[in-house]
Formats: C-alpha cells, sequence, structure tokens
C-alpha cells in the first residue's frame, strides 16, 4: 500500500528537482521591464501600433526598439507609466477615431440587384464589383464590424456601418478592411464630418443615393476660409483646421453632420 | 491514337441545350453598339478615331496597345457618338465607343483576302490576323496572334481544336460546326501552317453526334482527326482537353507551348479564316441567348457591342422575368444586373434563370465528405482551402496550391452543404495577387526585374 | 420600369416583346447549377441504409430492441434541439443528422439497456461528441461511439449484459455472451492449458448463426446480410467510399488470419472473426462517417488500415473482447494528421520536386 505512494513521491520530487535545475541553469532569463511593460498593455492585439500584437509592441519597448505612445487603444494613464518606466518622456499622439464616409443605408441608397453570396464584403466585392449602385457606398455586409477588435462597429438594420466613438480607439484595423476604402481616421477633436465618398457629380448621385453630399458648398461659404475643400463635388474638411460645429445644420441633405452616435446597445443584443 | 485519357475530376451538369437545334440567324442591325477597348487579356487597344468620326464597318477604330493586345474595328457604319466608361460583365467600368448605326452597314475597303493561303508567307498571315483582331473566343480572350507565335526553343507538335463545348446551355459553338464545317477547318489549317504542326486534333464531346458526323466528313480528306470523347465537364478547359486527347500535363503555372501543345476554340478557327481567307477583321461572333424564360431560345450572328437587351429582344423578350441574367454559361458566367452590357468577342452565350431554377445561396459547415476533392480537376482540395479562406488564412492557402484553381465551380456544384467554394477561392486568388503586386512595388526596380 | 415595350420586326408587323424586369435581379458567384445532393438527402439516405440492420435486431431482440432504438434517437434530436438553442445557433436539425447519430447509438446497444441509461447516453454523443464542437461537420469523433463508449465506462455492468436472441438455439452452451466474449473465455481456457479449448468454438456458436445474427450482443451489430444491404446501397448511392470498409475488413481479416495461421490452437479464424463483433457495423456505418474520416481517397485507405490495425490487435491480444469502437476513436484523432499528408500534388506538379507544405 504505501510503496506505490512513496515511489510517487520519489518521482515527483525528482522531477521537481530537475525541473529547478533546469530553470536556474539554463532557462531563458525574462526582461522583468518586459512584464511591467506587458502588464500596462490594453492586450486586445489590434495591430495598431504596427507591429504583431501587444506582447511584440512590449518587447520592442523594453529593447528600446520603439517609443510609447503609439498604441491608439492606451489610455493616457498608462501610456504615461510606460514612459516612466522606460524612462522617456511621451510622444503626444492626436488620438484618432474612424468614421464610415457613407450614409447610403438601404432607405437611401439604391442597389442594382440583390447580392446572393458569403456575408462578407471582400467576398461580395468579387461579385460584380459590389452591388451597392453607389460605387462609393457602404456594402453593408459587416466586414468592419468582424474585424474591429473592440466591438466599436455597429451594422445598422439598414445594412450600414457606423462606427461608435466612445468604442473606437483608432488602431485602423477597419480601415485596412473595408474593400471601398470609405473608412477614415479622422482626429477625435474634430467635431464634424462629411459622411460620403463619392467625387461623383451631383446629379449623378442623387440618381443611386438620396443621402449623398451634393455639392452645394453651403458648409464651404459658412465655414472660414481653408476649412472646408471641395474635390468635385465632395466637401473635405480640412482637419488640420477642422470647421466649427455649427455648419453641420447648413447641410441640406445631413451628410455633413458630427460622428457621435445614441450609445451601443448591450454587446449581446447587436450581435445577434 | 484512338484512346482518349480521362482526366481527374469532372461533374456531369443537366446538359439544358435549348438551343441545339435552331440554325444561326443573322441579326438585323441595332442602332446603338457599345464597343469596349478592352475585349481582351492584355493591354487596352489605344482609340485612333475621335469623338464624331464617321467610320464604317469593319474599319478598325483602336489598335492593339502592346504586344499582348488586339485591335477593335467597327461593327457598323455610323458616327462615334462618345467614348465614356460602360458597365461590363464583371461589374466594373471600362472604356467603350457608343456607335450609332447611320442604318446603311457600309463595308470599309476590306484587307487582301490570302486566298493563297497555302503558298503565302506565314508571318504575313500572322500579321494578318494581329490586324484582324482575332482573340480565343472560347472565353480568357487570349490574343490569338500571340498564342500563334510561340517563343523560339519552344517546339509546337500538336494543335488541338477545341470543339468540346463543355458548359451547359450552351450551343454556339455546336451550331458553327453543324454550318461552317469547312470554314472552320481551313481556319485551323491556317494555324497550323503559321505554327508548322503536321497533327491537328479536333476534339468534340460525344453529347453533339451531328457535329461529329459533320466534322468527320469534312475533315475525310485533310490531315485532322477527329475525336469523339465522353462526355466530362470541365473538358473544354485546355488543360483538361491537352490530357484527354494526348495525356500530357500541363505543368502548373505554365501554358500548353510547355508540352508543346496550342489549343484553338472553333470559334476563333473561323475567326482566323474570315480575316485570312476573305480579309474580314473581327467585328461579329456567334452568340447563344437561352434560357427557359426566353420566348425563342436561339444563335446568333451578332456584332460586337451589340447590348443585351437588343440580344433578348432577338430571342423574343421573356415569358415570365428572369431571377438572374448571366454573361456566358451556367457553370463559370457571370451573373450580370444590367442590360446595357455589350456582347464582347469572348461571350459565347447569355443565359436566363427563372426564379425556380435558381438555388437560395446557404453556407452549412464543411461535412467533409470529399466530393470536392473527387470532383476538382486541378486536384486541389477545395473543402479545406474554402475552411482557410474562411477564416482569412491567404497565406496557407497559397501553400495549399489555390492558385492553380481554375474556377470551373465543380467543387460548388457538387457541394452538399452548399459552400461557395468558387467565391471562396476567386477572393484568395484576388488577395494574393493584390499582395504580390503590393510587394512588387515595394521592392527596388533592380529586384522586381528578376 | 417598362417591361412592355413595342418593336417592329422585319415584316413591320406590331408585335409586343416583354422584356426581363431588371429590377429584382440576383447576382451570385459561379457557378449557377447545383447538384442535388444536400446533406439532409445524404443522412435520409443512411437511415434508410440502417433500416434492414434495424428491422433485424427487433426481430432478433424483440420489441424491446425497438424502444432502445426510438428512445435513442428521439433523445438525440431532442438534445440537438436544446443544445443549439442553449449555443445560440440556428438549429440544424433538418439535415437529419441528429437522427443517424440517434440510430447508430441505439444499433451499438444490448437491448436490455435501460432506457435513462440511453437517454445519458444521447447526452454525451450530440452534447460532448457534436455540439460543443459547433455542431456538425466541426466534431472531430463520431458522437454515436462517444456515447457509447462513455456509456461502457460510466455502465459496465449495464453494457456488457447481452440478452439472448429470440429464437436462439437452446444448445448453446453459454447464452447471453458475445461470439466474441465466448471466444476470450475459450482463449483463456486454451493459453491456461487446456489443449483443443478453442476447438470447441463452432459447437458454442454456430457460422450459420453468426452470420444470421442469431447471437448475442448489440442489437444493430449481429445481423450480416441486413448490414451488407444496407452498406452495398450507401456505396451503390456514392454516400460512403468502398474503400474504407473494404480495407477495414480486409486488414482484421489478414491480421487475424496470419495469427490463426500461426498458432490455429490460440486464435480464432479470420471468417469468425469477421463475421462476430461490431466489425461489420463499424466498417460500414461508423467508420464511413463523413465528418470524422479524411477526405482523400488514399486518406481513407490509410484511415481504414489504421482501424483493422487497431481492431485486430485489441481482439487478439487485448483484454477487451470488442475492439471496434476503439480503433475509430483512435484513427479519428488522426483524420486532421492524415488529411494534412495525403494532401495531393496539383494537376501537373512537376513529379521531382516535393512541395513543402506548411501547416
Amino acid at each position: 500500500m504505501f510503496t506505490p505512494i512513496l515511489i510517487l513521491t520519489a518521482i515527483g520530487l525528482f522531477i521537481a528537482f530537475a525541473v529547478a535545475i533546469i530553470v536556474r541553469y539554463f532557462g531563458m532569463p525574462e526582461d522583468p521591464l518586459k512584464q511591467q511593460i506587458t502588464d500596462l498593455m490594453p492586450g486586445a492585439n489590434c495591430g495598431g501600433c504596427g507591429f504583431a500584437g501587444c506582447g511584440a509592441y512590449a518587447t520592442a519597448m523594453a529593447e528600446g526598439k520603439a517609443k510609447p505612445g503609439k498604441c491608439p487603444s492606451m489610455n493616457s494613464e498608462n501610456a504615461a507609466k510606460i514612459a516612466e518606466l522606460l524612462g522617456v518622456t511621451v510622444e503626444k499622439s492626436e488620438p484618432m477615431v474612424a468614421i464610415v464616409c457613407c450614409s447610403g443605408d438601404d432607405n437611401t441608397a439604391s442597389r442594382n440587384a440583390f447580392y446572393n453570396g458569403v456575408n462578407n464584403c471582400r467576398d461580395a466585392m468579387q461579385i460584380d464589383a459590389g452591388t451597392k449602385s453607389c460605387s462609393y457606398g457602404c456594402l453593408g455586409l459587416g466586414s468592419c464590424a468582424n474585424a474591429c477588435p473592440f466591438h466599436a462597429i455597429e451594422m445598422t438594420p439598414q445594412h450600414l456601418a457606423v462606427v461608435h466613438p466612445e468604442l473606437c480607439t483608432g488602431c485602423g484595423k477597419c480601415v485596412d478592411t473595408c474593400p471601398k476604402n470609405i473608412i477614415k481616421l479622422v482626429p477625435r477633436s474634430a467635431k464634424i464630418h462629411v459622411f460620403c465618398s463619392s467625387p461623383l457629380r451631383g446629379a449623378e448621385k442623387r440618381k443611386v443615393c438620396k443621402s449623398g453630399c451634393i455639392g452645394c458648398q453651403k458648409c464651404k461659404k459658412a465655414a472660414e476660409e481653408g476649412q472646408i475643400e471641395m474635390n468635385g463635388s465632395l466637401a473635405v474638411i480640412n482637419y488640420e483646421n477642422p470647421p466649427a460645429a455649427e455648419i453641420a445644420s447648413q447641410c441640406p441633405t445631413h451628410v455633413l453632420r458630427s460622428n457621435e452616435t445614441t450609445p451601443k446597445k448591450s454587446k449581446e443584443e447587436t450581435n445577434e | 491514337m484512338n484512346k482518349s485519357y480521362q482526366f481527374y475530376g469532372g461533374v456531369h451538369p443537366a446538359q439544358q441545350k435549348l438551343a441545339r437545334k435552331s440554325a444561326i440567324a443573322v441579326a438585323p442591325l441595332f442602332p446603338f453598339y457599345t464597343v469596349p477597348l478592352s475585349m481582351h487579356i492584355g493591354a487596352p487597344a489605344k482609340p485612333i478615331v475621335k469623338i464624331g468620326d464617321k467610320v464604317l464597318r469593319g474599319q478598325m477604330i483602336a489598335e492593339a496597345g502592346g504586344f499582348v493586345s488586339a485591335p477593335v474595328h467597327s461593327p457598323t457604319s455610323g458616327t462615334i457618338k462618345d467614348i465614356k466608361p460602360c458597365l461590363g460583365v464583371t461589374g466594373v467600368k471600362t472604356p467603350c465607343f457608343i456607335i450609332e448605326s447611320d442604318g446603311e452597314d457600309k463595308e470599309y475597303e476590306r484587307m487582301k483576302p490570302f486566298s493563297d493561303w497555302q503558298e503565302a508567307d506565314p508571318k504575313k498571315i500572322l500579321s494578318r490576323i494581329a490586324e484582324a483582331g482575332v482573340v480565343g473566343m472560347g472565353g480568357a480572350a487570349f490574343p490569338t496572334a500571340v498564342k500563334l507565335s510561340p517563343p523560339p526553343g519552344k517546339k509546337i507538335d500538336t494543335l488541338i481544336l477545341n470543339g468540346i463545348e463543355c458548359e451547359p446551355c450552351l450551343t454556339d459553338d455546336h451550331r458553327l460546326m453543324l454550318e461552317k464545317a469547312k470554314e472552320i477547318l481551313i481556319g485551323i489549317q491556317i494555324s497550323a501552317r503559321i505554327l508548322g504542326v503536321k497533327t491537328i486534333i479536333l476534339g468534340i464531346e460525344k453529347n453533339k453526334p451531328d457535329a461529329v458526323e459533320v466534322m468527320t466528313e469534312q475533315a475525310k480528306d485533310l490531315p485532322i482527326t477527329v475525336f469523339p470523347l465522353n462526355v466530362r465537364y470541365p473538358q473544354g478547359a485546355e488543360k483538361q482537353l491537352i490530357f484527354a486527347l494526348t495525356k500530357r500535363k500541363v505543368p502548373t503555372g505554365g501554358l500548353p507551348m510547355d508540352v508543346g501543345c496550342v489549343v484553338q476554340n472553333v470559334a476563333s478557327a473561323f475567326a482566323v479564316y474570315n480575316a485570312v481567307y476573305k480579309g474580314i477583321p473581327l467585328y461579329e461572333r456567334v452568340t447563344t441567348i437561352t434560357g427557359t424564360p426566353l420566348v425563342s431560345p436561339g444563335n446568333w450572328h451578332l456584332r460586337i457591342g451589340t447590348s443585351f437587351a437588343d440580344a433578348i429582344r432577338l430571342a423574343g423578350g421573356v415569358k415570365e422575368d428572369p431571377a438572374k441574367i448571366i454573361s456566358g454559361g451556367p457553370m463559370m458566367g457571370f451573373s450580370v444586373y444590367s442590360l446595357e452590357i455589350p456582347i464582347t468577342k469572348n461571350s459565347s452565350g447569355i443565359l436566363l434563370m427563372s426564379p425556380s431554377e435558381i438555388t437560395q445561396f446557404q453556407s452549412k459547415s464543411c461535412i467533409h465528405c470529399g466530393r470536392c476533392n473527387d470532383v476538382c480537376p486541378m486536384q486541389l482540395m477545395p473543402g479545406i482551402l474554402s475552411t482557410q479562406i474562411e477564416n482569412e488564412c491567404f497565406d496557407l492557402s497559397e501553400n495549399w496550391n489555390v492558385l492553380n484553381c481554375l474556377d470551373c465551380g465543380c467543387c460548388s456544384y457538387i457541394c452538399p452543404a452548399g459552400r461557395p467554394l468558387v467565391q471562396h477561392m476567386r477572393r484568395a486568388k484576388a488577395e494574393i495577387m493584390a499582395k504580390r503586386k503590393e510587394a512588387k512595388k515595394d521592392t527596388p526596380k533592380g529586384k522586381a526585374s528578376k | 420600369m417598362t417591361p412592355e415595350k413595342t418593336q417592329k420586326n422585319s415584316n413591320s408587323e406590331e408585335r409586343t416583346i416583354r422584356m426581363p424586369d431588371t429590377s429584382h435581379l440576383i447576382v451570385s458567384s459561379s457557378p449557377h447549377f447545383h447538384a442535388e445532393t444536400d446533406i439532409r438527402r445524404i443522412m435520409l439516405t443512411v437511415i434508410i441504409a440502417l433500416l434492414p440492420a434495424c428491422a433485424a435486431g427487433v426481430y432478433y431482440f424483440g420489441w424491446r430492441a425497438l424502444w432502445v432504438l426510438l428512445v435513442c434517437s428521439a433523445s438525440c434530436i431532442s438534445f440537438e434541439a436544446i443544445f443549439s438553442c442553449f449555443m445560440k445557433r440556428p438549429s440544424e436539425l433538418d439535415d437529419a443528422s441528429a437522427l443517424v447519430t440517434g440510430l447508430l447509438l441505439g444499433m451499438n446497444l444490448p437491448s436490455s439497456t435501460p432506457l435513462g441509461v440511453c437517454i445519458f447516453g444521447s447526452l454525451v454523443a450530440i452534447g460532448i461528441g457534436k455540439m460543443i464542437y459547433g455542431g456538425i461537420g466541426s466534431n472531430p469523433f463520431n458522437p454515436a461511439l462517444v456515447g457509447r463508449v462513455a456509456m461502457l465506462i460510466a455502465f459496465p455492468k449495464v453494457m456488457t449484459t447481452w440478452p439472448i436472441p429470440h429464437g436462439a438455439a437452446t444448445s448453446s452452451a453459454i447464452t447471453g455472451a458475445t461470439p466474441l466474449m465466448v471466444l476470450g473465455s475459450l482463449q483463456h481456457a486454451a493459453q491456461s492449458g487446456q489443449a483443443g479449448a478453442l476447438q470447441t468454438l463452432g459447437e458454442h456458436v454456430s457460422y450459420m448463426n453468426l452470420y444470421l445474427g442469431n447471437i448475442g450482443g448489440s442489437l444493430g451489430e449481429t445481423c450480416i446480410p441486413a448490414l451488407l444491404i444496407g452498406g452495398i446501397f450507401l456505396i451503390y448511392m456514392n454516400i460512403i467510399r468502398w474503400q474504407i470498409p473494404v480495407f477495414y475488413i480486409l486488414t482484421v481479416f489478414c491480421i487475424t488470419g496470419l495469427a490463426y495461421m500461426i498458432s490455429p490452437a490460440y486464435f480464432a479464424a479470420p471468417t469468425f472473426h469477421i463475421m462476430s463483433g461490431g466489425l461489420m457495423l463499424g466498417a460500414f456505418f461508423m467508420a464511413t462517417d463523413m465528418v470524422t474520416t479524411p477526405v482523400s481517397r488514399t486518406g481513407a485507405i490509410i484511415f481504414a488500415v489504421g482501424c483493422g490495425v487497431i481492431t485486430g490487435s485489441i481482439r487478439l491480444w487485448g483484454s477487451y473482447p470488442e475492439g471496434v469502437s476503439f480503433s475509430i476513436l483512435i484513427m479519428n484523432a488522426f483524420t486532421p494528421l492524415i488529411d494534412r499528408y495525403t494532401a495531393g500534388e496539383p494537376f501537373g506538379a512537376p513529379k521531382d520536386k516535393k512541395r513543402g507544405l506548411q501547416f
């Protein structure tokens, strides 16, 4: 009865001893600095810093190969702590936020045909270059929403992607995912944005979408010089010198508006 | 030489060749033609006429834009109304001539026919084929003149005439073989003379016994072997056809010329005949307009640039509204949403499908039944690839040879879970190609040229 | 939208031509034709193929066998519904795969199994064998076998008590035992010195009864003709690959045959082995489950041979009389590996150059 217990205990002790020796003499020393930095990282692995993930960025910082402050998702408190650990001053980067530059949902924008295929915008682009009549329009299949590590993009029931700025960290994953290239990163401080990407003539746009920028230039006239430029029939905000929020009231199609949204519903509901 | 070889995989979709009995009719003149500048693989053609110019039928309106390119000719006499981007079958707008017909259909000065093609200089014939804008009319639209001038060092010993027409529904090649057998055979002999090839094999599927009979009769005294093959899709695909007839395997990423073969479609052979023997450039082709919703499906000689709307009107319009309009055959064709799309040099058919014929898209999970594996003519593992692509592992799928995929559609056709395998493969190929392009751009010029 | 348009045709005769309405067109990826076979049809064909063996089971073991089958099927279907509801997945009940699992599970049980135990087995089969991996297509192991093995471990007494078939010849010396158990005890006797003990095997179990299924065993595994009819039907319908049953049975035959040739005093004849136990049921219906077996034909052969080797080894040298369930489960675990190493070269790949597959 006791023999097996003794044998097992002996084996256990022996292995524990062996492991201890191996770790002590052959193990790779773990950088405590790296561990501390990793603990302060958000851990979303969004890739917004340009590294493979939070661990890779933390390693690069600990080895002095990268500077803190590149992480778009980190709050300023943690960033300051990391800077302190590394003994450098944190580079203040302008916090960015993503916006989907399209307002054409199912109610206002037309579709050429019914798409019957894989539920993914990039797959849908293989079939007739997407079915939205406006070639700058949001396809509404939610590839960006799936790509977002922070669940900041909501697909409205009318199939339009909407970014919730309070959840968005500006990592830029959605920007890379969107096959139509209509998601842009803009400074968080800017209050109003043009939710349209089509530089086509107003009349052409009007045919396929009721909520596009018609190029009336009312906003340009109301804003200060250089705040809003025109690219064809599309008003473009100069983010170096953003216009005041009141200008939005001038827009007849309501395409120039604030990017504030009603707070996102609980995750359970929106994941349906 | 009487044995055919079975290529791996393949499926047997329902034939549905509604228009097999209707003779090729000549289409009337339409008021407008939309002629795309790029109807072929390679550089788009360069316009040599201006908006407002008067053009005549058969007049060259755009010249070849490079070595791998083909010129474009006016389908009728009239005025160039506009040169603007118009919708193509892939949903992308490409520059097109809008030609308004003047109703007279006056012919431009015809090129000098080579009635003595057996003696004429092959180089001159080759340049005539290039000048006439002949391209592969089976699908890919590769310029025929380029195909017929293999680089030195490639020895071509077999010329294969492709009369397979393995796509269900389409009958244009079938009817062409029945009605223009003699012309097709002269066309292929011209090509053989340019290549200096002695062996010519004509592959026809056995579901066209009348065409086999006619072609055998016509080829009796000629150095051409007519080879009836068992029906199997995709036998008309170049690599599969070469294997079925000669047991040679075109290497991956290679061309038929790597195994000493050149494959030419019967419609292209007919176009070669027209260009060389008659001096008529390629501005007209045979197109099948078919589908159950149509009043009278059939085959027509359509001018390049005829819109789908005009073509469907020719077929008597529809009995019921179609759910899908497809340019090409049902296995590889593109579904389109507009009737303004023009007929191009490689439009072999227009297919309309009624709502009862289409299947609702569903993508259940793969049950690993291995059917896709059994039918893939390229011997890939489509099921595993599709799962990889669904999870966006494109590098992995590249290792599993996704770039060898033909888009033939056998895997999607057979899949019991209804998985969109072809769409997945297309996405992967597009993503991999885009990535390679980017990598090429990033590397310095010296490296890229390697 | 004016679908009706008029056009003068060549005879200048006025005629209405209806043009297609393009406002409701569907666009999708090619191909636009699809084969009619879907998962539901495959599963229903499997169910049809299982029916003769079920009927034989009910014939030999009475109405109690039918109860076991019904309870297993019904509880598998209910558990699938409950699990998909809990996991918030769209219900996949309509493809009838849960019914196949239920039937197979029932066929692998003795007809005397208490119904509560059947329900437990169904819960394990559907819950742990299938749904926690994400439903049909994602499970690495055959659900019915997972259920059966769980029951075997949890209720060993119940699962090894074999009722006597109705019409069993009363001359059978050891009633209520499966032929493989008879064989086991005789082998034991032979090894402990009773020379010629195995020669009496024929007296205990007649080959005719073995073939017809008039012996103790799981309710669906005994009747060879019924299983063969179902299996050949499935091969004819192109639902299963013929390679798997053929190579499986052949391997078992070879291994047991080899042992028999070496020492007939200690081992039973190979014909006895291939006709006894769950081999036929396993080879035709369990080892051919699409989800858990390799996709390529070469892979299927490797898989079947592997199953055969493991079954043979367990039967010849293992302490457990039956090895089919375990062999299939073990080979199921190897399926992804086999798939990777049997990924063939594409058409036209150079022969001399080895392609380095990365995983």
